[in-house]
């Protein structure tokens, strides 16, 4: 396949069925003076899975944050360049940052359960947004819970507090939290890496069921759940220390881990650094 | 050689620790031996008679509980949202440092000086005499940086990481402040009030120049009263009634315990939901 | 190409291609609700300078009547003779807050280093909580103490009534005993624990850690620690006027009455007038200044501290 790579030109034509959900052009993202993030372009496809990789520190995190203006929360930040939410500019003038968190939802690294029960983590989002009826509530956190993989886990246990829970659990119980407002985008920032082996595999599993009906964008600092929950994989380098942080290559998983285009993604994922 | 010094040295320490645990436990214990007797239902629910003040001293204990109840409903509002402003909203610039500095300020004035604005602003310019509410009005004044102080500290506590789950949901600042940092911090804020209405109760210069002298029972918040604290100062420099200096100083004494602990109690409980 | 779970009735699920906009009601409480928060913050302010204004204005008379000069320079306070020079209530305080720091000070320092360096768990369970529980006793039982027992202990030892700078040095010391040793403690637990390793591997014993490591570095929070405690007790009235015996003039024995600029207010104040009055409120005004150059002083070595 011979297109050009996702650094500094055009991305490339979609195989992956799908319109672009999220429209990156010339991105670049500043903390105070220090330069971040440089020239990202990318189009991420709505109902896939898309792994973002790459070495730690070096950026991924922070542009996931962009895309949900977490990073509007930090003192001093800056972006230029434009992204698009279904064609609509997320940094566009009077849009509320407020609501767009709402449709494009976040999983942290640290699974960070409310102290509440786990009915009212998961109730938390609906009642934000003004749902009091009791059965409706029932209904919509009974769904979450299944969606995110956890309801025959607590089903029985919904008065005990969330933070009760096992970490696996909890991270589940974040994501249900997060499915509660029915968001059309789910991002994942290295959810895994605090929760035992079992809870990742039911995480895992929850990605593959959920894509059909949320757009996900999961960063990860490990190869092989890369290549085994995402569609295409966007691959993040800082070339050097003080450097801002580039996309070097993206494209379909499959092709992006057997024969990678870019010389410095072949020796990411094979080991050479990072 | 060293090892000499190091042994003298080592106990000297030690006589220190010994010395302040001793200072304590002298003033509670000699307190306690002297006032234990004077504690009866009388002396806590009657008022002083005559010139000597025999009697009790009923009327001072609801001086003292009604300046510092009126003076902590009338700082905590403020003082709390000032502490939201400064933990959540305030960006670093001009106005913070400001607000920083009056509040230093503020919290190293003494007491002294504080009754005295408190007449010349409470008791003569607003009009409002020697009462219930100027007291309050002066010791919220007292109060309003410690608790500012305490509240701040208090949610900054809150991880970072359980707001950020709350934006992620697309919860504004307000509604993420008041449904999950703050209910998050009430141990630690409610600590920091207990511990500060311990203070109110033993202020006694404050209190003199704006609530008063006289001993009568404060109903209205315009009536004028007597602390306990002004009623032990009083009976301490006139001499005659020492038996009932002794059991106003073990009630004091009392009270600010049960203060200390009660916020220690509170300060060691986890909320409902932590494991 | 979106399958998108829809809720009937909840008005949660979006329509793709829009963003919201903020909507101006959301906007304006939420601006609204900023701007309550900072007044409440502003309130500090308004405080102090109410305070500044109402005890400066109530004071400032003085400049003319007894003169500016003559006030602070003037030797004697009487009411009787209209005289009002603070000389002898500052040597009073001067001498009083001397006393406390010479005897709290040690013993305040000396208790936090043992907290934080030589009490076991159990004793510092004990010892701890006491400075607390310290801190929270009212003056005026402070003073009532020292009254009923230091003072005749005092009078014994130096033949007099025994009202006078010694008992209120002796108990204006235990009073800032917890203000000091908490923020020692505070000041010694901040410096990070390899120093002392470093030090005892190095086979030194305790004290030498204490003394040529441990304190040098937390210099400046010592400092910072009794600068407040000085603070304390310059600002300390009711146990003063209990103790002290409330003669305002110069220090001539350990057990000889003497007064200091806050317990003069006290004592005074209930039957000043007119210029006497006005006195007084000059009293708080110079006491004022003293705690706020306090605080900047502060505030000024914890910026030489951040800078090194």
């Amino acid at each position: 396949m011979t297109t050009e790579s996702a650094f500094g030109g055009v991305p490339e034509a979609s195989t992956v069925a799908g319109t672009p959900k999220f429209t990156v052009r010339s991105l670049d993202f500043y903390y105070g003076d220090f330069h971040a993030l440089t020239g990202i372009n990318i189009d991420v496809k709505d109902n896939a899975v898309t792994a973002f990789i790459g070495p730690s520190g070096c950026g991924k995190s922070t542009f996931l944050r962009c895309l949900n203006r977490m990073n509007d929360l930090i003192p001093g930040a800056r972006v230029e360049g434009t992204i698009t939410l279904d064609g609509a500019d997320v940094y566009g003038a009077g849009v509320d940052p407020v609501d767009l968190r709402r449709r494009v939802g976040m999983i942290f690294q640290q699974p960070n359960p409310f102290p509440m029960s786990i009915y009212d983590n998961v109730a938390f989002g609906p009642r934000l947004h003004g749902i009091k009826k009791k059965s409706e509530l029932d209904t919509i956190v009974e769904q979450a819970l299944v969606r995110a993989n956890l309801w025959k886990e607590v089903r029985d246990i919904m008065e005990r507090g969330g933070l009760t829970l096992s970490g696996g659990q909890q991270q589940r119980l974040c994501i249900a939290r997060v499915l509660a407002v029915q968001p059309d985008v789910l991002l994942m920032d290295e959810p895994c890496s605090a929760i035992d082996p079992t809870s990742v595999q039911k995480v895992e599993d929850l990605m593959a069921e959920l894509k059909s009906s949320v757009t996900i964008i999961i960063v990860t600092h490990n190869m092989q759940q890369a290549a085994r929950v995402s569609d295409e994989t966007a691959f993040f380098l800082q070339e050097k220390q003080g450097t801002p942080a580039e996309l070097i290559e993206f494209g379909r998983t499959a092709e992006l881990f057997t024969s990678p285009r870019d010389r410095r993604t072949e020796d990411y994922i094979t080991g050479r650094f990072g | 050689m060293s090892k000499w010094a190091n042994r003298v040295a080592v106990t000297l320490l030690w006589i220190c620790g010994l010395l302040t645990v001793g200072a304590l436990a002298a003033v509670i214990v000699y307190v306690f031996i002297r006032g234990v007797g004077q504690l009866n239902l009388d002396f806590i629910l009657s008022a002083p008679r005559g010139v000597n003040a025999e009697g009790g001293i009923g009327p001072t204990i609801v001086a003292t509980i009604y300046v510092t109840g009126l003076a902590m409903l009338i700082v905590t509002p403020i003082a709390v949202l000032a502490a939201v402003y400064l933990a959540e909203y305030a960006v670093q610039g001009k106005l913070v440092t400001v607000i920083r500095f009056a509040a230093d300020t503020l919290s190293s004035v003494p007491s002294i000086v504080m009754g005295l604005f408190g007449f010349a602003f409470f008791v003569e310019a607003m009009d409002l005499g020697f009462s219930v509410l100027s007291g309050a009005l002066a010791l919220s004044f007292l109060m309003l940086p410690i608790v500012m102080r305490t509240t701040e500290e208090a949610i900054r506590a809150v991880p970072r990481y359980i707001r950020w789950g709350s934006y992620g949901l697309g919860a504004s600042k307000w509604q993420t402040v008041s449904k999950i940092v703050l209910p998050s911090a009430m141990p630690r804020i409610l600590t920091g009030l207990i511990l500060a209405m311990g203070r109110a109760v033993g202020e006694t210069a404050v209190v003199i120049f704006t609530m008063g002298q006289a001993i009568n029972l404060p109903i209205s918040p315009l009536d004028s009263g007597r602390s306990m604290t002004v009623h032990l100062y009083t009976l301490a420099m006139e001499g005659i009634n020492m038996d009932a200096a002794y059991g106003t100083a073990l009630l004091l004494m009392i009270m600010v315990l049960l203060f200390n602990l009660s916020a220690r109690w509170l300060a060691r409980r986890k909320g409902r939901f932590e494991e | 190409m979106t399958n998108k779970q829809e809720h009937g009735g909840s008005g949660l699920a979006q329509e793709t291609g829009e963003l919201k906009m903020m909507s101006r009601a959301t906007y304006f409480r939420e601006a609204l609700l900023r701007n309550i928060f900072m007044l409440c913050a502003i309130v500090a302010v308004a405080a102090v300078a109410l305070i500044f204004v109402f005890v400066g204005v109530r004071g400032w008379p003085v400049v003319d009547d007894p003169g500016i000069v003559a006030f602070l320079t003037g030797t004697e306070w009487s009411s009787t003779y209209g005289e009002f020079g603070i000389l002898p209530l500052v040597s009073g305080t001067l001498v009083v807050t001397l006393g406390a720091l010479l005897l709290g000070a040690p013993l305040a320092i000396g208790t936090a280093v043992f907290l934080s360096e030589i009490a076991s768990p159990r004793m510092r369970s004990i010892v701890r909580p006491a400075v607390e529980m310290l801190a929270g006793v009212p003056s005026v039982v402070f003073g009532f103490f020292g009254l009923v027992i230091i003072r005749p202990v005092v009078a014994d030892l130096t033949g007099s009534m025994g009202f006078g700078p010694l008992t209120a040095a002796l108990i204006l010391a235990v009073m800032i005993v917890p203000t000091i040793a908490t923020l020692t403690e505070d000041a010694l637990r901040s410096v990070a624990p390899g120093i002392r390793h470093a030090s005892y591997a190095m086979g030194a014993t305790t004290w030498q850690t204490i003394y040529k490591v441990l304190i040098p570095a937390a210099k400046i929070g010592i400092i910072d620690a009794t600068i407040l405690g000085m603070g304390r007790a310059i600002g300390e009235t009711m146990a003063v006027v209990m103790v002290a015996g409330n003669a305002p003039q110069f220090f001539s024995g350990l057990g000889e009455p003497v007064a200091t600029l806050t317990s003069q207010i006290v004592i005074d104040m209930s039957y000043a007038s007119g210029t006497h009055r006005t006195a007084l409120f000059g009293l708080a005004v110079i006491l004022f200044l003293i705690s706020m150059g306090l605080v900047g002083l502060v505030r000024s070595l914890a910026r030489l501290e951040r800078r090194s």
